[in-house]
């Protein structure tokens, strides 16, 4: 089934966030922002700024009736800056105005006057000034201060990655207006529905029921809009909730790329071990997450990097500490795989640097010490259909690894000027949110009386296709043509106390709580048809692509009529069901337990072509074996898979964000900060969809897919690093992300001066 | 006042002429089709079509409302996605709901409208043609594989285009609304009402040419600024040779001058090369004299430009004067020419068929992105000697930067792997590159040394090899 607003995007009518017919009186804010990444206020004076023609409020800190705080895991971040400023970009106050242009020039107004102290921006030096978010945690296996003894081969280095911005193309933005009452409506740009109403609420001193938020659709969220929607809603709220008009804020690029977070930036220090028959034995990793400014979702992206700091290997021995590190960078926050890429990198560059001491290929070491059935991860849960090597061997036979790396080979004898590079990356992503209680998802469904289904869930739409996954659980379990059913907005009226749209879990949680309501919803009209047809309690009804039948005959009875009589029964057509994944828990007292639902597999097979002359590189194919269950929607995980690669490796290759040592982005537009293009994505992506058993965990056995291809990008730091190899076999390049074509070019010729 | 056609509508407003037709589009006009992406020409999510007559057959290309003044609008018509709705789905939006080439959907119109211009232009559909249009849409969540796939399929339905009669052509297949058969009649009557209006000098803040660095720089100045467009002085425009010399006007845009057949036949590559500069729809807006008034130490256009020891016309009233473009530049962005000095001509002299010409450029992002280094070349080199040589370079230093010394060191030396390390030498003492978002100064030098070998060894394949260089 097709993406069921694709339709609406190809005509432009679909409906975003500054696409909202706005309301009669409307009032348009600018965000006034520190240009200090560090300091004390001395002095805040928005006077000439109110006196501004056409301005009708300047917001800040002093005017905030209830608490000045939008924390979510830990209470540590102001909406507006108060006392001292802590990044460069931290929103100081909101102008209000009759334009935009006007509030923009307005802004310009606003003295701030601030004492400077100290900047950090590496991890590193804010853990060694005790600087830290909270404390330090550990996860371990086995005992590796014993298990390095018995080790033949023992390797350390560093590894670092860079951040990613998340470049969702619609920039921030939230529209709220006043209700009676003191009741605020805020139409936001958030995955996270529920986090934008229950932050509003403390900022504005009210009730979480005063406060209702609506979401349409993203455009583009990538975790970007997991926890860092919710200031510019609750702006947006506040203004109308001080201003009793109504409030528009959609953020310029430059002005979201410096006041949002981005994905952690890690520097990790690692030691292995292997035996002689390239065995791991032993794995201690030591990670510095620069978390900036604030937690934000620090810690969880923190927990899940350790979660997921042997991706898919069986290692025996393993200590894993991770270091949250507070520095003067805008509060880094959630983006696709949400720390898992940080941890990974680290474990694949110790086993290419192993490989590179040893003497071998990587993919030796790699396959060696893949993941098997009931191995033990590091945090207690073992694994459970696990497909590491399967996805492996795949892989390796369905592409023809053996002509691939000949072909390969054989081209560089040929070639001086241009060297292929090849690299394996094999992924394990745990599915679930790590804090157990955010496992949870409600649905709300009405069928109309002439036989229409609204759906309602805590799902956001952001390109995902979640919407059209939830509409295919509908039709499906209730037997009906899709046309009958519509996907609501998220709204937090109609479900509550909704978990965000992240980890990957949203089309397994919010589709087995419609399932389930639907489920219900047929019992009662299966009840309603026995009645009608004095059928007996044994016998089997069955509503199947609108067709009705008691024990296999069809029978006379459409669809419509059905659910007329049912409501003329005076029987509810609605149901609200509650769906919680079973069997999972963690505990942080012991880091163990059995966090994650399932776990989801797959291999990638990267190949690179590096101009050494110009430092400039071609991806010429990735295929990628990988373990769908069995895909409910082939074409929505195709886009996936393929989309959520080529953001690792733009990750891992062009996307460079540059700070200064003040602390102001350098990178700051598109202009100077480059995802890829459609030139720069691999020549070929081949996917092979492996069917697997899935999981009972997994909406019809389907696996999620949302984040775990964004891993397979790896692989391409680890291409291009072999192809410079393959010109200057000594080159040992670090393993620090991205490989951009200077870094590229400056490894290819390490001597010149 | 500015009058223009907006999808099937005849528009005028006294709207300023700086606005962007984004904004004025969105804002003014309410469709909301045409998305906000960047405001700085880089997504392409809000690319419209500017169509007009060019000897007097329709004809539109893609660009980025949001760096277009509405100004340039003037007596054309503009085409947002809203004026290529039908009632079914075109081919295009088929195409691409078909290969789930829309995810979030929040970049799609700009691809639509992209793809759509490609099917205009009357030339038989090519697949890596309709790859380049789409050059200048940048897409987050597909990875772009679906929307290649996309292209093919729609690729293969052109096959059967009309070449001759594209527009009947589209307009039967549902590509295009029947209302582009009025528009060629319209345009006319249009300017026909144009040329009966007083189009007084007035007093100006912004001469604004493309638009596509100014309207980056400072959108909210020009915005509200008094600002006259280069659009109603066709005599900035045109490429010509009288002669021995090309003369262009200063107001030729990158795709013209790109797609010009004098300037292929004497550049073979430079159509290749020029791919490299910025997207198909900021080419299509950007001109030869914004180049070279911006005074971009890598300006690609005024690389180029500079081998060919190039001369401009400024222009002021009526008064005219020549000077070298590689004069022009006294330090960053500082010019050695008035503010009131119209840059209203470049001309060159054709080079001699036995010269070699050549352009590379590196950025982090080989397509639509700004150089870390480029360089141009000019050689004329009989019987493996050198007779002269012209060399170029941007992003090493603060100007564009003309290789004087280098220049002249190659100047009748024989072509071999010691020369050409010590025109390096020398080169390396004439730049200063310096530190940014684009590399460090001594990738820049080493990027600059490769981009020097580049040349010579695409020139003398047989007589250098990379090895004795490096």
């Amino acid at each position: 089934m097709k993406n069921i607003d694709s339709h609406g995007h190809v005509r432009g009518e679909s409906i975003y966030l500054d696409d909202i017919p706005v309301r009669h009186g409307t009032l348009y804010g600018w965000v006034f922002s520190s240009s200090v990444a560090h300091g004390k206020i001395l002095n805040l004076d928005v006077s000439e700024a109110l006196a501004f023609p056409g301005v009708h409020a300047v917001l800040t800190a002093a005017d905030i009736p209830g608490i000045n705080q939008i924390g979510g895991i830990i209470p540590d971040e102001p909406l507006f800056a108060e006392g001292e400023v802590h990044f460069w970009g931290q929103p100081v106050a909101l102008v209000l105005a009759e334009s935009e242009l006007i509030a923009q020039e307005a802004s310009h107004k606003i003295m701030l006057e601030v004492q400077k102290l100290p900047v950090i921006t590496e991890p590193r030096e804010a853990r060694k000034a005790g600087k830290l978010i909270m404390p330090p945690r550990t996860f371990k296996l086995g005992e590796t201060s014993v298990a390095f003894n018995s080790c033949k081969h023992i390797i350390e280095g560093i590894a670092e990655n860079g951040g990613q911005e998340h470049l969702y193309i619609e920039t921030q933005g939230a529209y709220a207006y006043p209700k009676e009452n003191g009741n605020i409506y805020i139409a936001s740009s958030t995955q996270g529905p529920t986090a934008v109403q229950r932050h509003a609420a403390v900022v504005l001193g009210v009730g979480m029921h005063q406060i209702e938020v609506d979401v349409m659709r993203l455009g583009g969220g990538f975790g970007g809009k997991e926890d860092q929607a919710t200031p510019w809603g609750i702006m947006a709220g506040l203004g109308a909730f001080l201003t009793k008009r109504a409030v528009k804020l959609s953020l310029h690029r430059l002005e979201d790329m410096k006041m949002t977070g981005k994905r952690h930036p890690y520097s990790s220090d690692f030691k292995i071990g292997l035996d002689e028959n390239y065995k791991i034995l032993a794995y201690e990793v030591t990670f510095h997450q620069n978390a900036g400014a604030a937690a934000d979702l620090s810690p969880a992206v923190l927990e899940r990097t350790l979660f997921h700091c042997t991706n898919t290997y069986f290692i025996p021995n393993v200590t894993a500490t991770a270091y949250s590190c507070k520095t003067n960078l805008p509060p880094n926050t959630a983006f696709r795989g949400f720390g898992g890429p940080q941890g990974m990198f680290v474990i694949e560059s110790a086993i290419n640097k192993a490989a590179e001491v040893l003497g071998v290929e990587a993919s030796v070491i790699q396959k060696a010490n893949l993941l098997k059935e009931n191995n033990l991860f590091p945090y207690g849960q073992r694994t459970e259909g696990c497909e590491a090597l399967n996805c492996w061997q795949t892989a390796e036979q369905h592409f023809d690894i053996e002509k691939l790396k000949k072909e390969v080979a054989e081209f560089n004898q040929n070639n001086t000027q241009f060297k292929k590079g090849i690299s394996f990356m094999p992924i394990c992503f745990g599915i679930s949110f790590t804090k157990t209680a955010m496992n949870q998802a409600r649905a709300l469904v009405h069928i109309y009386q002439d036989g229409s289904v609204g759906v309602s869930t805590g799902a956001v739409e952001m390109g995902q296709a979640v919407n059209t996954k939830m509409l295919q659980v509908a039709a499906k379990t209730l037997g009906i043509h899709p046309n009958r059913v519509r996907i609501e907005t998220t709204n937090t009226t109609r479900v509550a106390n909704t978990s965000p749209s992240a980890a990957s879990a949203t089309a397994d949680l919010n589709g087995k709580a419609v399932h389930m309501a639907c489920e219900n919803l047929l019992a009662r009209l299966t009840g309603q048809i026995k009645a009608q047809f004095q059928a007996e309690e044994a016998d089997e009804v069955k509503i199947e692509n609108e067709a009705i039948s008691i024990n296999g005959k069809p029978i006379d009875l459409t669809w419509e009529k059905l659910v007329f009589s049912t409501y003329w029964s005076r029987l509810s057509l609605s149901e609200n069901a509650h769906y919680a994944t079973p069997d999972i828990h963690f505990d942080p007292q012991v880091e163990s337990g059995w966090p994650f639902a399932y776990h989801v597999y797959g291999t990638a097979i990267t190949t690179v072509t590096v101009d050494c002359l110009r430092g400039t590189y071609d991806f010429d194919s990735v295929k990628i074996a990988h373990d769908f269950g069995s895909s409910m929607n082939t074409m929505v995980d195709r886009g996936q898979i393929e989309g959520g690669l080529v953001q690792g490796i733009g990750w891992m290759t062009l996307e460079e964000l540059i700070y200064n040592a003040d602390g102001r982005l350098v990178s700051n537009a598109l202009s100077t900060y480059k995802v890829p293009d459609i030139y720069s994505v691999p020549k070929e992506i081949d996917i092979h969809f492996m069917d697997t058993p899935g999981s009972k965990n997994a909406i019809f056995g389907s696996k999620a897919v949302g984040e775990p291809p964004l891993m397979y990008g790896i692989g391409a730091f680890f291409a291009i690093r072999n192809a410079i190899k393959a010109f200057r076999p000594e080159a040992r390049p670090d393993f620090i992300a991205p490989m951009t074509p200077e870094k590229v070019l400056m490894n290819l010729y390490p001597d010149f001066a | 006042m500015t009058r223009f056609i907006l999808n099937d509508q005849e528009v005028s407003t006294d709207i300023k002429a700086g606005t962007t037709v984004l904004d004025f589009v969105r804002y003014n006009q309410h469709l909301k089709g045409t998305k906000i992406g960047c405001r700085e020409g880089d997504c392409g999510a809000c690319t419209v079509l500017v169509g007009s007559l060019e000897n007097g057959k329709l004809a539109y290309k893609s660009v980025t409302s949001c760096l277009m003044p509405l100004g340039n609008a003037a007596g054309k018509h503009l085409v947002t996605i809203e004026g290529l709705n039908l009632k079914e789905l075109s081919p295009v939006q088929q195409n691409i709901v078909n290969e789930g080439g829309t995810q979030c959907g929040f970049c799609t119109v700009g691809f639509v409208v992209s793809l759509t211009g490609y099917c205009m232009q009357p030339e038989k559909a090519y697949y890596p043609k309709a790859i380049a249009a789409m050059d200048g849409n940048i897409c987050r969540c597909t990875g772009y594989k679906s929307l290649e796939r996309a292209a093919t399929n729609l690729v293969n339905q052109l096959s059967e285009k009309n070449t001759e009669a594209t527009f009947d052509w589209l307009i039967e297949n549902n590509f295009l609304p029947a209302y582009f058969k009025t528009v060629p009649e319209k345009l006319k009557n249009l300017q026909v009402k144009i040329n009966h209006e007083d189009n007084q000098e007035e007093p100006y803040d912004f001469f604004i040419s493309g638009g596509t660095d100014l309207l980056v720089q400072k959108p909210e100045l020009v915005g509200k600024s008094a600002v006259k467009t280069s659009l109603p002085h066709p005599e900035l425009k045109g490429i010509s040779r009288n002669g021995d010399t090309i003369v262009l006007g200063g107001g030729t845009t990158v795709e013209e001058m790109r797609q010009h057949p004098e300037i292929k036949a004497l550049f073979p590559e430079l159509y290749a090369h020029l791919k490299l500069v910025s997207s198909t729809q900021v080419r299509n807006m950007g001109t030869l004299a914004g180049n070279f008034a911006n005074a971009s130490p890598i300006g690609d256009l005024t690389i180029f430009f500079l081998v060919l020891n190039s001369t401009l016309i400024l222009k002021k009233g009526e008064s005219r004067r020549e000077i070298l473009l590689k004069d022009l530049y006294l330090s960053y962005k500082t010019l050695a020419k008035e503010k009131e000095e119209l840059i209203e001509q470049i001309s060159f002299k054709v080079p001699a068929a036995s010269s070699l010409f050549n352009f590379e450029k590196i950025s982090k992002r080989m397509h639509l992105d700004i150089a870390s280094v480029n360089s141009a070349i000019q050689l004329k080199e009989e019987n493996n000697l050198i007779q002269e040589a012209n060399v170029s370079a941007g992003g090493v230093g603060p100007i564009p930067f003309y290789l004087t010394k280098t220049s002249e060191f190659l100047k009748g030396k024989t072509i071999a792997a010691e020369t050409i390390k010590q025109a390096n030498e020398i080169a390396q003492a004439e730049i200063n590159p310096i530190s940014d978002a684009r590399g460090t100064a001594q990738y820049k030098r080493l990027l600059f040394r490769q981009l020097l070998y580049a040349h010579f060894l695409k020139f003398f394949p047989d007589q250098l090899t990379l090895a004795q260089l490096v």
